[in-house]
C-alpha cells in the first residue's frame, strides 16, 4: 500500500516537473509552477520558510518522504534503480552510513551557499539537475515534435502549436547535464540511492529530521524470518536485518521492504507494531517511465519553409563582449542572482524570446544571462520572474519592468550602417520601448546624418536595440549590463 | 484573394452543374446555383463599336490566366503545359453563351497564350469572334522595329488568321530604370516608327482597330488623346482600368495613378469605345470582409459579390467591353449569367457602391501586386509577403476589431500574430525595415514601402504589447 501510494504520487510530480520544464499545457507554470517553488534548495534561497518548514515537519512526522515522492532527482534514480533490480533481484545489502563523506560535503555546500561559490550550488542542487537533464536533453525533443505538429497545424489552418527555435543555449551544460544523468543511472541502478544518502545536501539536511519521525518503518520481531528479503530490496542499503534495525537518516520510505517482507513482519507505522496480516502481495508493474521519456518518442524532422529566391541572406548575429553580464529584470543585482540561483534552468526554458541562456563563466556556472541574438526582452513578458522557484528572479509587474534598469545600451559608432553603408535607418530609436534612444544631427564623412544617441537615463537594457539593429553579425548598438539594477 | 478561392466561395454544387453543363454542351441550360434569380435569364448584352459596327459581346475573355493541365494557372504550376482541352471546353461554353471578344498577347501565359487560343478559335468560323492582341513590350529587345514587326507577324501564325480585330500598344505610360515615360514611349513607339506601320497595317485590312492599353503616367495618355483631336493618330478604342474603387480612388491608394472617371469621361467624349480592365481590382472586389458582403447580400441574397463589379464596370454605355481572366467554366458561367442581359446599376446603387469603395478604402489595404520588383531587400525582408498576409487579413475579416474584452478579439489576435511568424520568419519581418528607401522607386504601384512597413511593423507591435 505505502509503495503504491509513493509510486502514484511519484507519477504525479514527475508529470507536472516535466510538463513544466518543457513548457507544455496552457500557461502550464500558472498550475504547475507550485511543484517547482516546493523544491527545497529553491525555496531556501528564496527564503520561502512556509515551504521549509512544511518540508521539515513533513521529515519529522513521515521520515525523508520528501527524497520519494518530491524530488525529482530522487524519483529519477528510483527508475533506473527499479531497471538495475529487473537485471539482477535482491541485489542489496546493508552498508554502514557514510558520516563523513555526508557531513563533510553538506559542510562544503553549506560554504558555498554562503560565500555564493556557484559551481558548488548549482551543480549539486538535485532538483536543478534534473531540470537541466529535462532542459538540454529532452526539450530539443520535444521542441521537434512540437514544431512538427506547428507544421501540420499550419497545413490545416490551426492555431493550437507554434514553431520555436531549437538551439544549444549552452555546450557546457548540455554536457554537465550528460554526465550527471548518466553517472546517476549508473549509480542508481548498481547502489540505489547511494548519491541521495552520501552526497546530495538536500537528503542529509532532511536526515536530521528524519531520524525522529513519528511514522517509521518498524520490525515486528516475532513475526520476523530473517529471511533478509527486506535487506536484499533496500535500495537505501538502509535495513539491517540481523540485527533488526532501520537507518533512519537513510530510509526514504519507498514501502519496497513492506511489499517484499512475505511475513508481515515489517509495519509502517507510529507505533510498535500491532498485528494486521494482509498476505496478498502482487507485484504491482511499475507505471512510473512518466512523460520525460514519452516526449523522446518522436524525432521527427523538421519542415523548413521553402526559401524564396528573391531573398538577401542574413548573417547570423553574434554577441558581443559584455564587461557586465545583464541579468533579467527582478533579479535585483548581480550579486543578489549569482547568491539565490540554483541553475535550474526553468527561466531559460520558459523565456518566448529566446533571451536567457546559461552562462559559461566558471563562478556564475550554468545561471543564465541575457543576451539578444534572437529577440529581446519584450516588454509585456515577465515569464521568468513567474517561474523562479528560488527567488533569484523576484516576481515583477509589466509596469514595474518598465522602470527596471537592467543595463544601458551602448553605441559602436564603426558599426552603424549609417556611417558604415551612408544608409538612413534609426531602426533603434523606433523600436526603444521607453523612447531612450535619439536621433541626433552627426557630421559623417559625406555631410550630416542622423546617427542615435543613448538616454541612459531612459534606457532599461532590454535590448530592442540591439537585436533589431541591421548591422551583422556585431549590432552597433549593444546592451551592457548593471551590476545593480537601478529602479525608477 | 485570387480567383481560385473565389471560386471556393461559390460553392460545390455550382462546379457540378458546370461540369455537366460542359459536357452536355445543350446551349439553353441555365446553371441555377450560379446565376442567382435576378440574371441570366435572357440573352447576351451586345454593344456597337461605332467605328466598325463590330457587335461586341460585354463579356470580353482574358486570355491571361489559362488552366494548367494538374490546376490552376502558371502561377501554381509554373511548369505545366496549358490544358488545353479545357481551354477549348471553355471557348466553346463562351461562343455558345454570345461571348465573342478574346484578348490575349504575346506575352501572356509565359508567351503560350496566343498559340492555345489560335487552337481553341480555329476550330470556329472565323466571323463568329473578334481578336484582340498587343504588340507587347517585355523585353527592350523587342523594341526594334523588325522584332516588332516579327511580334506582330507571328501573333497572326499563333492565331491562325490573317488580321486582328483589335490591337492594342501595351500598357503605354510606364517608365524603366533609365526612360521616363515620354521617353521609353518615343523609344518603344515612335522613333522605329512602328505606329506608323501599325497604321499601314490597319488601312492594309490586317488590323480592323488600333488602340492602346494604359497603366501610369497621364501625361502619356493625354498627349495620346491630343493626337486624336489633331488628327494625327486615330484611337479606335481604348483599354483602361476601371471599377468602382478606381472611378473615385485611383489616385487616393496610389498617387501615380488616375481615377478612373476621368479616364472614361475623356474618351467618351470623344466618342471612343472603352475596354474595361481590372472590374475586379486583381480580384480584390470579389474577397470583401464580411461587413461589406453583408451589405451586399442583404440587398440581393442570392447575387454573387463579384456579379456588382461586373455589373458596375459595363454600365456606362461607353464600354465597348469588360475583360475577365476566367481560369475556371465557373468563372465564365457566372460572369456569362452576369450579362445575360446586363442590368445596369441604377443611380441608387452607384450611390451604394461608392459607399462600399469609401469602406474599402477605409481598409487600409497595401496596393501591392507581389511583382517582387522590390526584391531582393538588402536587409533580408520579405516584403511581398508581410504586405500579402496583411492585405489577406484585411480582407479575410480576420484581423483583430470590435470589443478587447471579447474572447473573439483575443482569438483573433492570436490567430493573426502566429500566422504573421508562420507567413514569414521572424528575421524577414517589418521590424526589421530601416528605411533605407532602396525599394521604393522600385515599385510600379509607387507604394512607400518603408512607410507601409513601419505602419504594419507598429501595428503588430501595438498587438503583442496587449
Amino acid at each position: 500500500m505505502l509503495r503504491k501510494i509513493r509510486i502514484s504520487l511519484q507519477v504525479v510530480t514527475m508529470t507536472l516537473v516535466t510538463l513544466l520544464l518543457l513548457g507544455i499545457g496552457f500557461r502550464v507554470h500558472l498550475w504547475a509552477g507550485w511543484v517547482a517553488k516546493i523544491q527545497f534548495l529553491p525555496a531556501l534561497m528564496a527564503l520561502n520558510f512556509g515551504v521549509l518548514a512544511m518540508v521539515i515537519i513533513a521529515a519529522l512526522l513521515f521520515g525523508r518522504i520528501y527524497c520519494s515522492v518530491v524530488c525529482p532527482l530522487g524519483i529519477m534514480q528510483d527508475f533506473f534503480s527499479w531497471l538495475g533490480g529487473k537485471a539482477k533481484k535482491n541485489r542489496f545489502s546493508y552498508a554502514k552510513e557514510n558520516k563523513v563523506l555526508r557531513y563533510g560535503f553538506l559542510g562544503v555546500f553549506a560554504l558555498a551557499i554562503i560565500i555564493g561559490f556557484a559551481p558548488v550550488t548549482t551543480l549539486f542542487e538535485p532538483y536543478s539537475a534534473y531540470s537541466r537533464i529535462v532542459n538540454s536533453l529532452f526539450k530539443p525533443l520535444y521542441d521537434l515534435l512540437n514544431n512538427w505538429l506547428a507544421s501540420m497545424d499550419a497545413a490545416n489552418d490551426r492555431y493550437n502549436f507554434t514553431e520555436v527555435q531549437i538551439w544549444t543555449r549552452s555546450v557546457t551544460t548540455f554536457v554537465v547535464a550528460i554526465l550527471t544523468l548518466l553517472i546517476l543511472a549508473f549509480l542508481a541502478w548498481r547502489k540505489g540511492r547511494v548519491y541521495c544518502n552520501s552526497i546530495c545536501p538536500v537528503g542529509t539536511t532532511l536526515s536530521f529530521f528524519s531520524r525522529f519521525s513519528l511514522f517509521r518503518v518498524r520490525f515486528d520481531q516475532d513475526k520476523c524470518k530473517h529471511c533478509g528479503m527486506c535487506e536484499k530490496n533496500c535500495k537505501a542499503q538502509a535495513i539491517d536485518f540481523k540485527n533488526g534495525t532501520v537507518d533512519y537518516s537513510r530510509c526514504v520510505v519507498c514501502g519496497n521492504c513492506l511489499d517484499k517482507c512475505k511475513f508481515d513482519a515489517l509495519h509502517y507505522t507510529s507505533q510498535k507494531p500491532v498485528a494486521v496480516s494482509k498476505p496478498v502481495d502482487k507485484e504491482r508493474r511499475a507505471f512510473l517511465v512518466g512523460a520525460a521519456v514519452a516526449g523522446t518518442s518522436a524525432a521527427l524532422a523538421q519542415t523548413q519553409m521553402k526559401v524564396d529566391g528573391g531573398l538577401a541572406a542574413i548573417e547570423d548575429k553574434k554577441a558581443p563582449k559584455r564587461q557586465t553580464p545583464v541579468t533579467p529584470p527582478g533579479s535585483v543585482s548581480a550579486r543578489h542572482f549569482e547568491k539565490h540561483c540554483t541553475a535550474c534552468q526553468l527561466c531559460v526554458s520558459s523565456c518566448p524570446n529566446n533571451v536567457l541562456r546559461p552562462s559559461t563563466d566558471f563562478m556564475k556556472l550554468m545561471q543564465p544571462v541575457m543576451s539578444f541574438e534572437r529577440g529581446y526582452c519584450r516588454p509585456e513578458c515577465t515569464r521568468c520572474s513567474e517561474v523562479c522557484p528560488a527567488g533569484a528572479i523576484k516576481p515583477i509587474s509589466r509596469e514595474e519592468k518598465t522602470t527596471i534598469h537592467v543595463g544601458h545600451a551602448v553605441w559602436i559608432k564603426e558599426n552603424c550602417v549609417v556611417l558604415r553603408d551612408g544608409v538612413s535607418c534609426g531602426n533603434c530609436a523606433r523600436h526603444c520601448p521607453t523612447g531612450a534612444i535619439l536621433m541626433i544631427d552627426y557630421e559623417g564623412p559625406n555631410g550630416t546624418v542622423q546617427v542615435p544617441a543613448v538616454d541612459e537615463n531612459k534606457c532599461i537594457g532590454c535590448g530592442a536595440c540591439e537585436h533589431l539593429c541591421p548591422a551583422r553579425p556585431f549590432s552597433a548598438i549593444y546592451v551592457e549590463g548593471n551590476e545593480m539594477h537601478q529602479i525608477g | 484573394m485570387d480567383r481560385r478561392e473565389f471560386i471556393k466561395h461559390i460553392g460545390g454544387a455550382a462546379v457540378a452543374t458546370s461540369v455537366v453543363l460542359s459536357a452536355c454542351k445543350s446551349g439553353d441550360e441555365k446553371p441555377q446555383p450560379l446565376t442567382g434569380i435576378l440574371d441570366g435569364q435572357g440573352e447576351m448584352t451586345y454593344r456597337t463599336n461605332p467605328n466598325t459596327g463590330d457587335k461586341v459581346s460585354i463579356l470580353g475573355y482574358g486570355m491571361m490566366r489559362l488552366p494548367v493541365e494538374g490546376g490552376g494557372t502558371f502561377r501554381d504550376h509554373p511548369d505545366a503545359n496549358i490544358d488545353q482541352e479545357m481551354v477549348n471546353q471553355q471557348i466553346d461554353y463562351a461562343l455558345e453563351h454570345g461571348v465573342n471578344y478574346f484578348d490575349t498577347s504575346p506575352a501572356y501565359c509565359k508567351g503560350l497564350s496566343e498559340h492555345a487560343t489560335g487552337i481553341a478559335l480555329a476550330r470556329h468560323p472565323r466571323n463568329s469572334y473578334y481578336i484582340a492582341t498587343k504588340l507587347s513590350n517585355f523585353s527592350p529587345s523587342t523594341w526594334s522595329r523588325e522584332a516588332s514587326i516579327n511580334m506582330f507577324e507571328n501573333s497572326l501564325k499563333e492565331l491562325q488568321t490573317d488580321y486582328v480585330d483589335y490591337l492594342l500598344l501595351h500598357s503605354i505610360g510606364g517608365t524603366t530604370k533609365d526612360l521616363d515615360s515620354h521617353q521609353l514611349f518615343d523609344t518603344r513607339y515612335m522613333d522605329n516608327g512602328i505606329l506608323d506601320w501599325l497604321v499601314e497595317q490597319k488601312n492594309a485590312g490586317r488590323i480592323h482597330n488600333l488602340g492602346f492599353s494604359y497603366h501610369g503616367d497621364v501625361e502619356i495618355f493625354d498627349m495620346l488623346l491630343r493626337w486624336h483631336d489633331e488628327g494625327r493618330y486615330h484611337w479606335d478604342f481604348v483599354q483602361i482600368q476601371m471599377n468602382y474603387v478606381d472611378w473615385h480612388y485611383a489616385d487616393e491608394y496610389n498617387t501615380r495613378n488616375t481615377d478612373a472617371s476621368y479616364l472614361y469621361n475623356e474618351l467618351h467624349r470623344r466618342g471612343i469605345p472603352v475596354v474595361i480592365m481590372e472590374p475586379l481590382l486583381g480580384g480584390r472586389l470579389a474577397d470583401q470582409p464580411d461587413y461589406i458582403v453583408k451589405q451586399m447580400k442583404e440587398r440581393e441574397p442570392e447575387t454573387p459579390v463579384a456579379r456588382w463589379a461586373f455589373r458596375y464596370a459595363g454600365t456606362q454605355e461607353g464600354v465597348l467591353v469588360v475583360l475577365s481572366g476566367m481560369t475556371y467554366m465557373e468563372h465564365l458561367v457566372q460572369n456569362v449569367a452576369t450579362y445575360s442581359p446586363l442590368r445596369p446599376i441604377t443611380p441608387e446603387e452607384d450611390e451604394f457602391l461608392m459607399k462600399i469603395a469609401e469602406e474599402i478604402m477605409e481598409l487600409k489595404i497595401v496596393p501591392c501586386t507581389a511583382c517582387n520588383y522590390c526584391m531582393p531587400c538588402p536587409y533580408g525582408l520579405n516584403i511581398p509577403a508581410i504586405f500579402g498576409y496583411y492585405n489577406k487579413s484585411i480582407t479575410d475579416g480576420a484581423m483583430p476589431a470590435g470589443n478587447r474584452e471579447a474572447k473573439e478579439y483575443w482569438e483573433a489576435r492570436k490567430r493573426f500574430l502566429i500566422g504573421y511568424d508562420r507567413n514569414i520568419p521572424a528575421l524577414r519581418q517589418a521590424s526589421h525595415c530601416i528605411g533605407c528607401g532602396h525599394c521604393k522607386p522600385e515599385c510600379p504601384q509607387g507604394i512607400d514601402i518603408p512607410t507601409e512597413l513601419h505602419r504594419i511593423d507598429d501595428y503588430v507591435e501595438q498587438l503583442k504589447q496587449l
